[in-house]
């Protein structure tokens, strides 16, 4: 009983992080239709960003908003310059250039920091959280500062006239323009967003896994498993879906046996292909209907 | 146009097809150099032709998925993979000549790229793109995996030996290797153009630009997907296969997520949906990297990036793409 709920308490920090990709990954997908592949490389580099201030000196907290704040608006400029010239070039042609972001991030991080794994510092105290053995209090943190982004997300998102013309822009493009909303630009501030988002996952994970240029591969493919599970058309559901990935994984590598850390790729692998053969909507999506 | 017609009658007939006699003048040009070319340079030379030769053949295998077939994937290493250990495991364990590794591991991929395009079938383009990113991704992790270890050697991989040239003929071992691509090559392109140029092809294009109206013409569209990512695995594993007997080594650490880039680089850069386009995303993939790995180790990733992009914007077409438009409007200038 204690292992299982280790496992699952450990699951749901982990999930912590994927949910977080995941609702990058969802902001991205409202807004434009499409799957950032480079997102998990985005935030990668985010992390290396708040690293560098960091070891200039700067405090945890003053370097985590910054990066947040910077990450904001790399994602803007990137949505800007090297994504808007392909808006409307057909669905192959995107995919190309995300994927061209992954390899130019990988590599040029690989470049400017090296190939050395790095540690990185976690603002939470070491001691866990009211003394108990389950949890360590960076794991319950990570818990906590999701779901602070997703309230903070889903305020914005609902309440405020900017989540509004976000939400115009993403449904119908031509009547938004109608009414003045600037679609262009709300498309690259959802992608500020996604970013922003992103480094926050980046810089809880990054204590856990340690920081160095392929971190964010497989968290990235966890990522799309949480937002596919939960239903790439709703932020929530893929925040749910992020925590019972990381749940579901750990579980899966504690009592399955031959799985154990090996083959947790292929846990994912095998996660995406089974929501998207029998329920491609995920859990919390709403199905598309297409017309013919 | 009336140009272009005239040409197409003075063309000569190949096995029901006609091909104009430009076009087969470069073709003979293009084998005369390819098999003078090993005698001209180095043997280390050679076998980075080869190399190229090897990605043409696996570029192919992707563009008819997804140049042809408006298939993504994301995850064509995992299929150069398979046949990169079918060959390697059948040299290493059960001391088989390295030709009859080449049809089997075609067979095997055939097989598992049939069965992966099943789930395949339900997923459109980006959820497509997505689940065979995963498989690039998990792809080192299932070649590492303890249970296979006896066959795939683990993270230790399997080293193979490079076959000596047959019947005594004076060549190198890297000069005889480079004439068997060659040879490969060579019977895969010829049976890849009459595949695409005849009823299969246009069925699998109109599934690309219309798959509604493709089904309601007839054309059984589940079968025909099906069988293009079978074809397509098949071509992406015989270049595998190659590629495990030319390097003669075979690591998990080297089917990652970046082959697949690769190859949708090479893809990109020779041409989406052309046949000659194989050729030059090949030459692309073995010779870019090395100049660019002198400005920086890190670079040729960066590099291939950025040309990934830059293609996008100016020549979505490929090199091959970017010749034809200027032949094209060669012969228009010379008709005005």
């Amino acid at each position: 009983m204690d292992l299982f709920l280790q496992q699952t308490l450990a699951g749901l920090a982990i999930g912590g992080i994927y949910a977080s990709v995941a609702l990058a990954v969802v902001m991205i997908y409202q807004a434009t239709d499409h799957f950032n592949f480079a997102q998990g490389e985005m935030a990668m580099f985010s992390t290396f960003v708040a690293w560098s201030l960091i070891t200039y000196g700067l405090p945890y907290w003053l370097a985590f908003f910054l990066t947040v704040g910077i990450s904001f608006a790399g994602g803007l400029a990137i949505e800007r310059i090297v994504v808007r010239p392909v808006e409307k070039a057909p669905v192959l042609n995107q995919i190309i250039v995300f994927i061209g972001l992954l390899v130019i991030f990988n590599s040029v991080a690989g470049w400017i920091f090296e190939h050395t794994i790095k540690p990185f510092p976690s603002p939470f105290p070491e001691e866990p959280l009211f003394g108990n053995r389950f949890i360590g209090m960076h794991d319950t943190g990570v818990i906590g500062v999701t779901m602070i982004m997703l309230a903070l997300v889903f305020v914005f998102v609902r309440h405020t006239p900017l989540g509004l013309a976000m939400r115009a822009a993403a449904q119908n493009p031509e009547s938004a323009k109608l009414v003045g909303v600037r679609v262009g630009w709300m498309l690259a501030i959802g992608w500020g967003l996604a970013a922003a988002i992103g480094s926050v996952a980046g810089m809880m994970i990054a204590p856990v896994v340690f920081l160095e240029p392929n971190m964010m591969l497989g968290i990235l493919l966890y990522g799309f498993a949480g937002a596919l599970l939960g239903g790439v058309s709703s932020p929530g559901g893929a925040v749910l879906g992020g925590f019972m990935v990381g749940v579901l994984e750990n579980l899966v590598g504690a009592y399955v046996p031959f799985v154990g850390t090996e083959l947790k790729l292929t846990v994912a692998l095998v996660l995406i292909i089974v929501v998207l053969l029998f329920k491609p909507a995920g859990l919390f999506g709403t199905v598309t209907v297409k017309r013919v | 146009m009336a140009i272009a017609r005239e040409t197409e009658a003075a063309g000569i007939k190949i096995g029901g097809a006609t091909v104009s006699r430009t076009r087969l003048l470069v073709l003979v040009a293009v084998a005369v150099v390819a098999c003078v070319l090993p005698f001209l340079v180095t043997d280390y030379r050679t076998f980075q032709f080869t190399l190229a030769l090897i990605y043409a053949i696996a570029l192919l295998g992707l563009n008819i998925l997804t140049g042809y077939n408006g298939q993504f994937s994301l995850g064509h290493g995992a299929f150069y993979a398979v046949g990169a250990y079918t060959a390697a495991v059948m040299m290493d364990h059960f001391g088989i000549a390295y030709y009859w590794t080449i049809p089997v591991a075609g067979l095997v991929c055939f097989v598992a790229g049939f069965l992966f395009g099943f789930p395949a079938l339900r997923l459109e383009g980006l959820y497509l793109a997505l689940a065979t990113f995963a498989l690039a991704v998990a792809t080192p992790q299932i070649l590492k995996f303890d249970a296979f270890e006896e066959w795939t050697g683990g993270v230790q991989g399997i080293v193979i030996f490079k076959p000596d040239p047959p019947f005594g003929l004076p060549l190198s071992q890297d000069q005889w290797l480079y004439f068997f691509t060659l040879g490969v090559l060579a019977i895969l392109f010829l049976c890849g153009w009459n595949l695409l140029r005849g009823r299969t092809g246009r069925a699998m294009m109109a599934i690309r630009d219309n798959p509604i109206a493709a089904s309601a013409l007839g054309v059984n569209t589940g079968l025909y997907k099906t069988l293009t990512f079978g074809v397509s695995a098949l071509y992406t594993g015989v270049a595998g296969a190659l590629g495990a007997i030319v390097i003669q080594f075979v690591a998990p650490d080297s089917f990652n997520l970046f082959l697949s880039v690769t190859l949708l680089v090479g893809l990109v850069v020779g041409g989406i949906a052309s046949i000659p386009g194989a050729i030059f995303g090949g030459l692309f993939i073995v010779f870019i990297p090395n100049v660019a790995e002198e400005i920086s180790k890190a670079a040729p990733w960066a590099i291939y990036g950025v040309f990934l992009i830059l293609f996008m914007y100016v020549m979505p077409t490929g090199i091959w793409g970017a010749i034809r438009r200027a032949y094209a409007w060669f012969i228009r200038q010379r008709a005005a």
